[in-house]
């Protein structure tokens, strides 16, 4: 066993688990792949917290560093932060993606070994939150985070905090509402019991007792149980039109009346147990519907990718202020690798912009002074200074959240509330017809119970429940497959689409399986040339030329020089050396690329390295499978790959390039205007608009802890080609749902035909309706796993 | 038989109690994490005081 553990751990990095690169760092007999992670095991070691590398493997993350926390000074955004605030200790949860095996849980709940400032620290796993009370008269907020930095865990910390977002998520009433109804079904049950197997003459005493007390146990139930049914109904009324929650407010009513009735005047035992069992079913299917994924958020929007704060310049001075405080006309000092948060204006230094998020396009972008860089581009050279022309919420990209298109998305119509109509129109025609027959007969105590007993056997709760049961039976397939769709209702939106447009960088190419190629060639002593001068820049492009040359021996070298974003120049070994953009090659070079990294050694050129995107795999069979839609791509980059997305998509497809955000919402909307269902799928935050337009958005991801825009459902990169076998189980569980509403009709023609005769006893409904509900849920249970097998999905 | 007076209003009562039990154990936030406690009753103390000496002759 401790043999096995040590040439684990020999191969790969005793902290993170990453392969070991040629060059490693080493302290005692442990081996690490870089400076960070030997800072962690350092910091961990110093503390008695080793502990952290008993439970798992390598359980660490591989470590980044440069943070600026300079804003968590400012009392204002504190404030904001914290949970609560009390004399000297202070309350804060944290969400931190990196959080992920029973270390993570050991390490961040033994903080206060780190700093006695911290009193306490705890987890909850599931939603990789941390809550942590400390004193903040001996550790600021800042030194907080630097020190859940400094050990790998680095809380993120947005405009949108996921953290709060969640807590008033979960729906609290309706599990109390489920705890009370649960508790009156049983008792009734209990006291409706002899009833079922007849009264012996002695037990007549009781019969009152156990009525009134049924009747007691169907107030609750009824009354705080049934009160959303009752406030939906009426304002579906209002509104002139017939949702499922108003046939059920009816027969809540009419249960709870009859029972009244029959209690009060001893008639009868009353309807108590059928109307506490309706209830409680009727409230767990509608727990069902509303449970969601607590670790993932659907509804992100450009905040929880912004930071919560950037920093000024006032009279010179650098100061952080809180992104909602910015104002038009406001100097804003963007270092490398930071965000712009609003629409601004170059003022000073040399900007080189990222805008993948922004417009799709990979390949950063050159600013001059004076031109316009909008919001959510990413600065990757030196500190510049930037005006702001718009204030944040009203910029290019963060205007695709308030665009007026979504207002005009009608209220989505389910399956349920378009039957629930014609349903209780024939329930109320039977009950009508045989009351007036009764009437007619002029038998008034039989009307008046054929009337009660149509309305309570006809009871939709089957229709209640299937839609339900059926639907987070589905849900749970998909999750299991890497398909993470936010709730039942969206399902069926699923099932309902008919057209699919594919953004393509990052939706139909990877970002994380990116190749590294090199046009040109180099002989061993060039590459270990290149790789000494790369090895002293932290650049995530140089790291991975680096790991891509796997050299094992270094020149010292001189004159290390870094522009930022632009390259590195050095003299190593003697000769002049340069790696980088086009523009800081010595003048004189001819090169027929653009893009890449560009090697000139002593003058001559020897090639560039190049980021090859890949394709995901089985793209093509992909297409083939989802030929009955209509498919189109909208990328926002240039055309370069058009050949290449002609061969795997059919000849129909409409493929456009250089697609704006707002262009790309257009269209969506556009088709939609023709009547067509859309589903969209993209990634980043230039497909944000559409994916929100669209009826159903899906984000594809390759890390589900990653930004998602606000979508339906999130995808795992890997499942895509499984989206096929998706919409078809989607479709099938509409089959399924049509077929138990079929079965349920056919209980209640069983049913109606004691009760239009005005002969239902209360033990034939009590029967009828828990047995109709357990082959319901079976039958949506087993329906479900048999499509899902027949759809390959288990 | 009218003990069974007296025995139906014990179970009502008992019912009630389970009840409210359930309802301030909800309230107070017992149910909101289902899976970290059962992570954190593995954590072992014996390890700890094994590779580090000194906090176990300190404490």
């Amino acid at each position: 066993m401790e043999d096995q553990h040590k040439t684990i751990t020999q191969a790969l990095c005793y902290h993170c688990g990453e392969d070991l690169p040629k060059v490693k760092y080493q302290i005692e007999d442990k081996d690490f792949c870089c400076a960070g992670c030997l800072g962690v095991f350092k910091i961990l070691s110093e503390n008695n917290l080793c502990n952290y590398y008993v439970y798992n493997n390598s359980p660490g993350k591989q470590f980044k560093a440069d943070h600026r926390l300079e804003y968590l000074d400012e009392p204002k955004i504190v404030s904001q932060l914290l949970d609560y605030r009390h004399e000297s200790s202070s309350i804060i949860t944290f969400y931190i993606p990196a959080i992920h095996c029973s270390s993570c849980i050991w390490l961040l709940e033994h903080l206060y070994k780190i700093n006695p400032a911290i009193f306490s620290s705890r987890i909850d796993f599931l939603k990789k939150q941390v809550t942590i009370t400390f004193n903040h008269e001996e550790i600021s907020l800042r030194q907080l985070v630097e020190i859940l930095n400094q050990i790998g865990y680095e809380p993120s910390i947005s405009l949108q905090d996921v953290v709060k977002e969640h807590s008033g998520a979960i729906n609290k009433a309706l599990v109390l509402k489920i705890a009370v109804a649960g508790f009156c079904m049983g008792n009734v049950m209990l006291f409706s019991f002899p009833e079922y197997f007849g009264l012996s003459s002695f037990e007549q005493q009781f019969q009152a007792l156990f009525g009134w007390l049924n009747l007691a146990f169907s107030i609750p139930a009824a009354f705080y149980c049934g009160r959303d049914y009752f406030t939906s109904a009426f304002t579906s009324l209002k509104h002139k039109h017939i949702n499922l929650d108003t046939p059920l407010a009816l027969i809540i009513a009419v249960l709870f009346l009859r029972t009244a009735f029959e209690v009060i005047f001893s008639l009868g035992p009353g309807f108590a147990d059928t109307l506490t069992g309706l209830v409680f079913l009727l409230l767990m299917g509608k727990w069902l519907k509303q449970r969601t994924y607590h670790h993932i958020s659907f509804d992100r929007d450009y905040r929880s990718y912004f930071p919560i704060a950037v920093t000024t310049l006032q009279n010179g001075k650098e100061k952080p202020v809180s992104i909602n405080e910015i104002n038009i006309g406001d100097r804003l000092w963007i270092r490398n690798g930071e965000l712009v948060p609003a629409d601004s204006i170059l003022m000073k230094g040399d900007a080189w912009m990222d805008m993948s998020f922004v417009t799709g396009e990979a390949e950063p972008v050159h600013k001059v002074l004076g031109e316009i860089i909008y919001a959510g581009g990413r600065q990757t050279s030196e500190a510049i200074e930037l005006e702001v022309v718009k204030p944040v919420s009203q910029s290019y990209l963060t205007g695709l959240w308030n665009n007026e298109h979504y207002k005009d998305k009608i209220e989505k119509q389910n399956f349920n509330d378009g039957v629930a109509k014609y349903f209780s129109l024939g329930v109320f025609a039977i009950a009508f017809s045989a009351t007036a027959y009764w009437l007619f007969q002029s038998d008034s105590h039989k009307a008046w119970s054929a009337f009660t007993a149509v309305i309570i056997v006809a009871c939709p709760c089957v229709l209640a429940l299937s839609t339900p049961f059926t639907l987070s039976a589905i849900l749970a397939v998909f999750d299991k497959q890497g398909f993470y769709v936010k709730n039942t209702d969206a399902v069926e939106e699923l099932a309902k689409s008919d057209t699919i447009i594919f953004d393509k960088t990052g939706t139909l190419t990877s970002s994380e399986h990116a190749e590294i190629q090199f046009s040109g060639t180099l002989n061993q002593e060039e590459s270990i040339i290149i790789a000494s001068l790369l090895r002293n820049s932290a650049h995530p492009l140089s790291r991975h030329i680096l790991k891509f040359l796997n050299v094992d021996q270094f020149y010292s070298l001189s004159d290390y020089k870094e522009v930022l974003g632009k390259g590195l120049t050095a003299v190593v070994n003697g000769h002049n050396v340069y790696a980088g953009h086009l523009s800081l090659l010595p003048k004189g070079i001819r090169v027929d690329k653009e893009t890449g990294v560009h090697i000139v050694i002593d003058r001559s050129y020897k090639g560039c390295f190049e980021i090859k995107q890949q394709w995901r795999t089985g793209l093509a069979q992909l297409a083939l499978k989802l030929r009955k839609f209509s498919l189109q791509v909208l990328s926002g980059d240039t055309d370069r790959d058009f050949w290449m997305l002609q061969t795997i998509f059919p000849k129909a497809t409409k493929i456009t390039f250089r697609q704006s955000p707002h262009e790309k919402l257009a269209r969506v909307h556009r088709l939609q205007k023709a009547g067509k269902k859309v589903m969209m799928l993209g990634d980043g935050l230039n497909d944000a608009g559409a994916l929100k337009q669209s009826d159903f958005g899906i984000a594809i991801t390759d890390n589900i802890n990653n930004f998602t825009p606000g979508c339906d459902a999130i995808l795992k990169g890997e499942a895509l080609g499984l989206l096929p076998n998706f919409i078809q189980l989607s479709k099938d569980g509409l089959k399924i749902i049509k077929i138990s509403f079929a079965i349920a009709i056919a209980y209640n023609c069983v049913g109606i035909y004691f009760a239009v005769q005005g002969t239902l006893y209360p033990l034939v409904a009590a029967v009828l309706m828990p047995i109709s509900t357990i082959t319901i849920i079976s039958f949506t249970t087993l329906a479900t796993r048999w499509f899902a097998r027949k759809n390959k999905l288990i | 038989m009218n003990i069974l007076y007296f025995l139906v209003g014990c179970s009502v009562l008992m019912a009630l109690i389970f009840l409210a039990a359930f309802i301030w154990a909800y309230r107070t936030g017992q149910n909101d994490d289902t899976h970290t406690p059962g992570i954190r009753m593995l954590f072992d103390d014996e390890v700890l005081k094994e590779k580090s000496e000194e906090d176990h002759f300190s404490s």
